[in-house]
């Protein structure tokens, strides 16, 4: 089996790692590195419960091998919370039950992460839109979305976050 | 002395969020034990086939593969699966873990390759060489249900798995008398729960103490050890089932797969432990399905709009085996029991059938049985209205049983304990602004058409094992259990039989037990899956964990409080009645100083040698209690959904969604309401999107979320969410059950909702799911009649 070694950068901690080439990044943060907070749905694209922050921006970590990833500085959900401080995505899911058996939730939390860096003051259908990729089975988003909200308010008061 | 609710019918925030939060929770597929292996299974292609010769020796030498298992050896290892009921019209067959003469749908497991990870085995399966000799496929249930039909089980004489037939003799009388008679048949397509989460099963075997330890993605932890014992040949005392966190489950997860038996082998076999995740393809493959009906129904109503009558034939497609332990005959029996509703109907006879087909087993599926048998009684309600004139609300007030009639034995048997339908129709209008509604619907323009559709259902709920031994389901307990123990530094613990999926049971259940016993929330903790530590019970399905488990865990509460005050009083020198217990403290009323902590009561109870305990009590605090609840006790609700229908396209948009609900006492509100808007997400995807679709072969179309279609977040509206609160008298805590009325009541307003949209064009709805493309030929076939 071909294996290669990376270097990357992951919830701020750098990391070599020697793997196949044909291990996926999902896997990879999964069984290499025990970060199992990235869920796998679907390993084919649909779901978004396996969404990591590469570089900042939101991608499917089971779309992605490990090796595309030399170089990389990757925020997982284990990366989120400032400590003990929860995120304020975070501090809003948990608020307004924006999660259930809880599966989904890293690629909400992740996803939004994202989006709402790119737009801070986002309408409900701009929300809905960008969560549109992410699948609850649990939910039906409603909390999600009021959650979604709360969040952006919460960040846009907070000023600038780096 | 009476007992003050602090926490209970608040929200409360969830104290499992943090971890889940975190990624810290551990799902099954995050358990680390080191040595762990992984299996790979190979599934048939063939829907039908007779096993020719099964080769696994290349397989066998493939790099990191550590063993192979085939049906030969499933065959000498462990008995089949089997499904049991009793009484007449059942007949089952066994499913063996592994097949062995015949496979008889595509997915079912045939050969298992064990090997260092996920990755190794999966190429290993390319080394397996097996011959298959098809057979005939059905797809079908009538056509499978026919005689000289081929047969799917060579045993067993036809391929009608369970039929049972009811009337309640006051049928014909009802079609005699009726002026409106209406004959129809409707179709619901095959859906499945797709959890996120997807199955997992890990087995780890314990050869010096001799235990197997299954580590299951399951809701029923004890009803799953029961199942095992049985398959393994083993004694329960040798078996512990542990649920991890669970990412959703919706009723699949309730049965007792060949893939937990596989593991369980090949872990005892290898002395390692063995690990099975299932991908999201073999979640749609072979995790059980559900609804598939056809309905033959009759109506008998006066021209006024009193319904007098029903005559249904149900007919469930069933897929290839029946399940353990629900047997096929669940969504059969529960659907036609459903039927009449919350209506008082004089008469009602049904033919129900169970019939094998060369698809994936079906099983339990939130609403099951009473999603299908709602949605037919209230399409043929609102046809009512079509045929009389009248307002679809008013042909259900003319028909609703009374909240003087309560309890009320319906057509069908069933006893609806407490509820008013009426009251909860007038606050579900309400809150939606019915009649705003209407008047506003006439303004449809000519491509979009609006409609709006009405629910009202019954919601079984909390059953008891008198439900089942009525139906004959004896492999499943109906009660639940509970342990509550305060330890000796006076933490309150509570060991529930319940497993939750994501219910929030670890708040839910610590709300209730703080309240029983008087202390503050955090002082107490609930564990639960966990076969060893939690006493049997039935686990956590149809709705039933509040009820019965949270029963269960109040009654074992109070025996405990009741020590407490005992020893307390003793310590006290005070009358037991005198006393109060409130935030972890025992005193006397009025007099707040003469107390004691639970921390020293239990200190006490726990070493009695550091003062003495009163003559007649026994040292520690614990007790351990079994609750049996009544058959069941019934959730009631409306919904209102409105819609607008694109008739160019076929698109359903819903544009308002409105429940009322009524679940007696809710624990938390919040998570209620979290519940109703998930399942009514599940009702609206039946309605509109979900289908499990087969070709003539047999083979599945639908094997990603590509083409198994869930709702995100543009096809879901804002779910407005009204509640009444009508305890029933019949249980010990006041709660119902109400996981399901979501999808219940969802999937027959919008299906009622689009009828509502296209009557001006003539177009009837009988089939789910109005998909796009079935609209959009509904409405191009309506267009060329003349
Ligand atoms: S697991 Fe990656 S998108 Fe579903
Ligand atoms: S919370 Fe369960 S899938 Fe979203």
């Amino acid at each position: 089996m071909k294996e290669r070694t990376i270097r990357l950068t992951v919830n701020g901690r750098p990391y070599e790692r020697t793997v196949e080439v044909r291990k996926t990044l999902a896997d990879f943060l999964r069984e290499d590195l025990d970060l199992t907070g990235t869920h796998l749905g679907c390993e084919h694209g649909v779901c978004g419960a396996c969404t990591v922050v590469v570089n900042g921006e939101a991608v499917r970590s089971c779309l992605l091998f490990a090796v595309q990833l030399e170089g990389a500085n990757i925020l997982t959900v284990e990366g989120l919370a400032d400590g003990d401080n929860l995120h304020p995505i975070q501090e809003a899911f948990w608020e307004h039950h924006g999660l259930q058996c809880g599966f989904c939730t890293p690629g909400f939390l992740l996803t939004l992460y994202c989006f709402l860096k790119e737009t801070p003051r986002p309408s409900e259908a701009e929300i809905r839109e960008a969560i549109s990729g992410n699948l609850c089975r649990c939910t039906g988003y409603h909390n999600i979305v009021i959650a979604a909200r709360a969040a952006a308010e919460k960040l846009a008061s907070a000023g600038p976050t780096p | 002395m009476a007992m003050a609710r602090r926490y209970v019918s608040t929200r409360v925030r969830r104290r499992e969020d943090p971890q889940l939060l975190t990624g810290r929770a551990r799902y099954l597929d995050d358990l680390r034990l080191s040595g762990t292996l992984s299996v790979a299974i190979l599934r048939s292609p063939h829907a039908h086939a007779r096993l020719v010769e099964v080769d696994v020796r290349p397989a066998l030498a493939a790099p990191g593969v550590e063993a192979v298992l085939t049906g030969e050896d499933v065959a000498r290892l462990a008995r089949p699966i089997r499904a049991e009921m009793s009484g007449p019209g059942y007949k089952t067959s066994g499913w063996p873990a592994l097949a062995r003469d015949k496979v008889r749908f595509v997915g079912e497991p045939v050969v298992a390759v064990v090997a260092r990870d996920r990755y190794g085995a999966e190429d290993a399966l390319e080394e397996v060489r097996v011959t298959y000799d098809p057979l005939p496929v059905l797809t079908n249930a009538e056509l499978s249900m026919r005689p000289g039909a081929p047969r799917i089980h060579d045993d067993l004489t036809d391929n009608i798995l369970f039929h049972t037939r009811f009337d309640n003799g006051a049928v014909e009388r009802a079609f005699v008398a009726a002026e409106l008679r209406l004959s129809h048949t409707f179709r619901h397509g095959r859906c499945t729960s797709a959890p996120m989460e997807n199955r997992g099963a890990l087995a780890s075997f314990d050869a010096a103490e001799g235990i197997l330890t299954l580590w299951a993605s399951s809701q029923s932890p004890h009803l799953l050890r029961s199942g095992l014992a049985e398959a393994l040949d083993l004694p329960e005392s040798r078996l512990r089932v542990i649920c991890p966190a669970v990412g959703g489950g919706f009723g699949p997860k309730m049965h007792l797969y060949p893939e937990d038996i596989i593991v369980c082998l090949l872990a005892q076999r290898l002395g390692r432990p063995v690990k099975w995740i299932e991908d999201r393809r073999e979640n749609l493959l072979t995790s059980a399905q559900a609804r598939e009906h056809v309905n033959h129904i009759e109506m008998a109503a006066t021209g006024d709009g009193v319904i007098l009558g029903f005559k249904a034939t149900l007919i469930c497609d069933v897929g290839a085996y029946s399940l353990y332990p629900v047997t096929a005959a669940l969504e059969p029996v529960t659907a036609a029991s459903i039927i009449p509703g919350p209506y008082r109907i004089q008469g009602y006879s049904y033919d129900a059938y169970a019939v094998a087909t060369n698809k994936c087993p079906a099983g339990a599926y939130r609403g099951v049985g009473m999603a299908l048998g709602t949605f037919v009684r209230e399409r043929l309600v609102d046809m009512v209205a079509r045929r009389t004139g009248l307002d679809p609300a008013e042909v259900r007030r003319r028909n609703f049983i009374a909240a003087t009639d309560v309890p009320f034995t319906t057509a069908s048997g069933l006893v609806i304990d407490s509820g008013n339908p009426t009251e909860s129709l007038d606050q579900a209008l309400e809150a939606a602004g019915y009649d705003a509604l209407r008047k506003d619907q006439r303004r449809s323009s000519t491509t979009t058409y609006r409609g709006i559709g009405l629910c009202s259902y019954t919601e079984f709920t909390g059953m008891g094992s008198g439900t089942f031994r009525r139906r004959g389901m004896s492999q499943i307990a109906g009660h639940d259990a509970a342990t509550v123990r305060v330890e000796p530094t006076g933490e309150v613990r509570g060991f529930v039989s319940a497993a939750s999926q994501g219910q929030g049971h670890a708040t839910t259940l610590a709300q209730v037990l703080a309240d029983e016993i008087g202390v503050p929330m955090a002082a107490v903790s609930i564990v639960e899956g966990d076969t060893e530590r939690c006493p049997y019970g039935s686990g956590s399905f149809a709705s039933r964990s509040m009820v019965v488990s949270g029963g269960a865990l109040i009654l074992a509460a109070r025996r405990v409080r009741d020590k407490v005050i005992a020893i307390a009083a003793h310590m006290l020198e005070a009358a037991r009645g005198d006393l109060v217990m409130e935030e972890g403290a025992i005193f006397v009323r009025g007099m707040a100083a003469r107390r004691v902590t639970l921390g020293q009561v239990a200190r006490l109870a726990y070493r009695p040698a550091s003062g003495t305990l009163p003559p007649s009590v026994d040292p520690a605090l614990e007790a351990t209690q079994y609750y049996d609840p009544p058959p069941a006790t019934f959730s009631i609700g409306t919904h209102v959904a409105v819609v607008d229908v694109d008739a160019e396209t076929g698109q359903v948009a819903i544009v308002r969604y409105v429940v009322s609900e009524d679940c007696g006492t809710m624990v938390n509100p919040m998570i209620v309401e979290g519940q109703i808007h998930g399942a009514v997400a599940q009702g609206i995807g039946a309605a509109l999107y979900e289908d499990v679709v087969y070709d003539d072969a047999g083979q599945p179309l639908t094997t990603s979320f590509m083409d198994y279609l869930l709702p995100t977040t543009m096809e879901l509206p804002a779910i407005e969410v009204v509640h009444t609160e009508t305890p029933p008298p019949v249980t010990v805590s006041g709660f119902k059950g109400m996981a399901e009325g979501g999808t219940i009541g969802a999937t027959a307003a919008v299906a009622n909702a689009v009828a509502d949209a296209l009557a001006p064009l003539g177009v009837e709805v009988h089939e789910l799911p109005l998909s796009p493309d079935r609209l959009y030929r509904l409405i191009h076939q309506a267009r060329k009649r003349p």
